[in-house]
């Protein structure tokens, strides 16, 4: 059985002060990199003879308009099925240079998880085969889910709630 | 005329017959054809009747849901999961329940969890019933389709005893079940238990062993476990290529721990084992339905947590809390406590996780469900590339694509 502990301080040992803010919400060990560090990362633990986090769960994004210079964030999720050990690994952009390398060329699952957040988020996955929207269309000129568009028809009136402040 | 140039391809050739040119044809299968059980597009370039490469078009039933949740109180958010995988409601509603708890850190009792079991089973027999059954449609026996139609039937009778609702469930609450079994519950379930093998086993009769589908389907739509790995299957899919990755096993929820059951896996990740894998999961949790029924531990259906879970009614007219609380619930104005979980459950197709960001708000900052069919159908080309099209249509049949989960 893996234990958070091992995990990180074998992760410090090789990429020393890249990795940082180490956590574990609810147990899963999560921490934070750098975009040059991030390829490396995934593909150390990935081929790493004992961890084997050979399979990548999850790519999303998050925006966080009011971190500045950090305004997006890339959230990887990885899985090792030999120890049954989840890892979350977190990188944050800033809105002026949104781009960070792609994982295709590691994981084949890696292709639609960023064509979404690129098509949500627009995240710039640099060296990405086919990066184009996926489930929005293509004329489509805004990206959804960033905080700043809103959900709901701002000029709507039949909506507004004084007593409850929504 | 003799001003202009002669470009190359205008100078006619030497020889008399006009040289063969030999083209790909384009079809379009989709996005409103019947064999490709929902809303999407696959655009392959065919030689002939062979697929040399794909591509897909997807969205067409995107309904924002990832944005629509960023304004939504926790509760009013299982209606948006019935939506995504609808052949198995219920796992997503219970799944989304377990992640709100997750993060609220509330213990639901023991029977709440059993029923929750005996529920997610029975979504999980009527996803498999329904894309073993089409694949036999698609292979041209319509018969045992029209006839496991009634026992999934008999299951939405189930469900619309247990919530009231049969095909977007919008099952238990958070913190629990919204109401106890039923007798009449007990009893269905228990018929349903009795007269499902007979059914299931007819189904196994027509096709199993058939000659015609076992030539239709074996060596079908082939992939290997590394890029099956590689393409994040799960579910089903990961297990008919040979890897016994179940979400149950590895990280038990809701008390899958104290259930005996099996994992099939198959061998070749063709068609075929994709079907005998589901064929054989669905036996298993017949299984854990049968050991939960039996084993129906006494006490609550719902944990003691006021703030999260509405009040009985009866509470409501009578009390002052319970009236304040109900109130609270309804008008969202219940405040989550900041935190960060990925909860994952094994839903019809794979691992469905809910990646849930909470900054202490009634809202979640973000929420993002990981959907197994979304992942696994961009393998699709690379399955049925150099198969011919009817063998690409079973393909995409064994996977079990379903539309509202792969657009979310």
């Amino acid at each position: 059985m893996l234990s958070n502990q091992e995990v990180a301080e074998a992760l410090l040992e090789k990429f020393g002060d890249q990795v940082f803010d180490f956590d574990e919400p609810y147990g899963l060990l999560t921490l934070s990199t750098s975009r040059e560090e991030i390829i490396p990362l995934l593909e150390f633990l990935r081929d790493h003879k004992t961890y084997q986090f050979i399979f990548l769960t999850d790519i999303t994004g998050i925006h966080y308009p009011d971190n500045v210079e950090k305004e997006f964030m890339v959230v990887y999720h990885m899985h090792s099925f030999v120890h049954n050990f989840r890892v979350r690994i977190k990188v944050s952009l800033a809105e002026a240079d949104i781009h960070i390398p792609t994982a295709t060329g590691l994981f084949a699952s890696a292709n639609w998880m960023e064509r979404e957040t690129y098509d949500f988020f627009g995240i710039m996955f640099d060296g990405h085969p086919n990066l184009k929207r996926i489930l929005n269309i293509e004329e489509m000129d805004y990206f959804p889910m960033r905080r700043e568009f809103p959900l709901e028809d701002a000029t709507r009136e039949d909506k507004t709630d004084a007593l409850f402040g929504r | 005329m003799a001003d202009i140039e002669l470009l190359p391809h205008n100078v006619p050739a030497n020889a008399d017959l006009p040289e063969l040119v030999e083209e790909l044809t384009t079809l379009n299968l989709g996005p409103t054809h019947p064999a490709t059980h929902g809303i999407f597009q696959n655009i392959l370039k065919m030689d002939g009747e062979k697929i040399v490469s794909g591509e897909q078009t997807i969205g067409y039933i995107h309904r924002a849901f990832e944005k629509i949740a960023e304004r939504r109180p926790f509760y009013q958010i299982t209606t948006l999961t019935d939506r995504m995988n609808y052949c198995s409601s219920p796992i997503n509603n219970l799944g989304w329940h377990m992640t709100v708890e997750k993060l609220l850190s509330v213990e639901v009792p023991k029977r709440a969890q059993y029923i929750r079991v005996i529920m997610m089973e029975l979504a999980r027999i009527t996803d498999h019933l329904i894309c073993n059954s089409i694949l036999g449609v698609d292979t041209g026996a319509f018969t045992g389709f029209l006839y496991v139609m009634q026992k999934r039937e008999e299951v939405y009778e189930i469900y619309e005893e247990v919530c009231g609702a049969r095909l977007t469930t919008n099952m238990g609450r958070v913190g629990g079940m919204e109401r106890d079994l039923s007798t009449t519950a007990i009893r269905k379930i228990n018929e349903f238990i009795k007269t499902f093998p007979p059914v299931l086993r007819e189904l196994e009769k027509l096709l199993n062993r058939n000659r015609i589908f076992m030539d239709r389907t074996i060596n079908v739509g082939p992939i290997s476990m590394e890029r099956a790995i590689s393409y994040g299957f799960t579910g089903p899919n990961l297990r008919a290529a040979g890897l016994d990755y179940d979400v149950r096993v590895m990280n038990p929820y809701s008390s899958y721990q104290d259930f005996e059951f099996d994992i099939p896996v198959g061998q070749n990740g063709d068609t075929y084992d994709r079907y005998m894998v589901r064929n054989e999961e669905m036996w298993q949790s017949l299984k854990i339905v049968e050991q939960a029924i039996n084993n129906l531990p006494e006490g609550p259906y719902y944990a003691d947590a006021p703030e999260y879970y509405l009040p009985p009614k009866k509470e409501v007219y009578r009390s002052m809390e319970a009236l304040i609380y109900h109130f609270k619930i309804v008008m969202g104005e219940i405040d989550a406590p900041i935190g960060e979980v990925y909860h994952a459950v094994e839903g019809g197709n794979g691992e469905l996780g809910f990646y849930l960001i909470s900054d202490g708000g009634r809202t979640p900052y973000r929420l993002h469900f990981r959907r197994p069919s979304f992942i696994y159908y961009q393998a699709y080309p690379e399955m049925c590339k150099g198969s011919t099209l009817s063998d690409a249509i079973l393909t995409m049949s064994s996977l079990n694509v379903i539309a509202g989960e792969l657009d979310a």
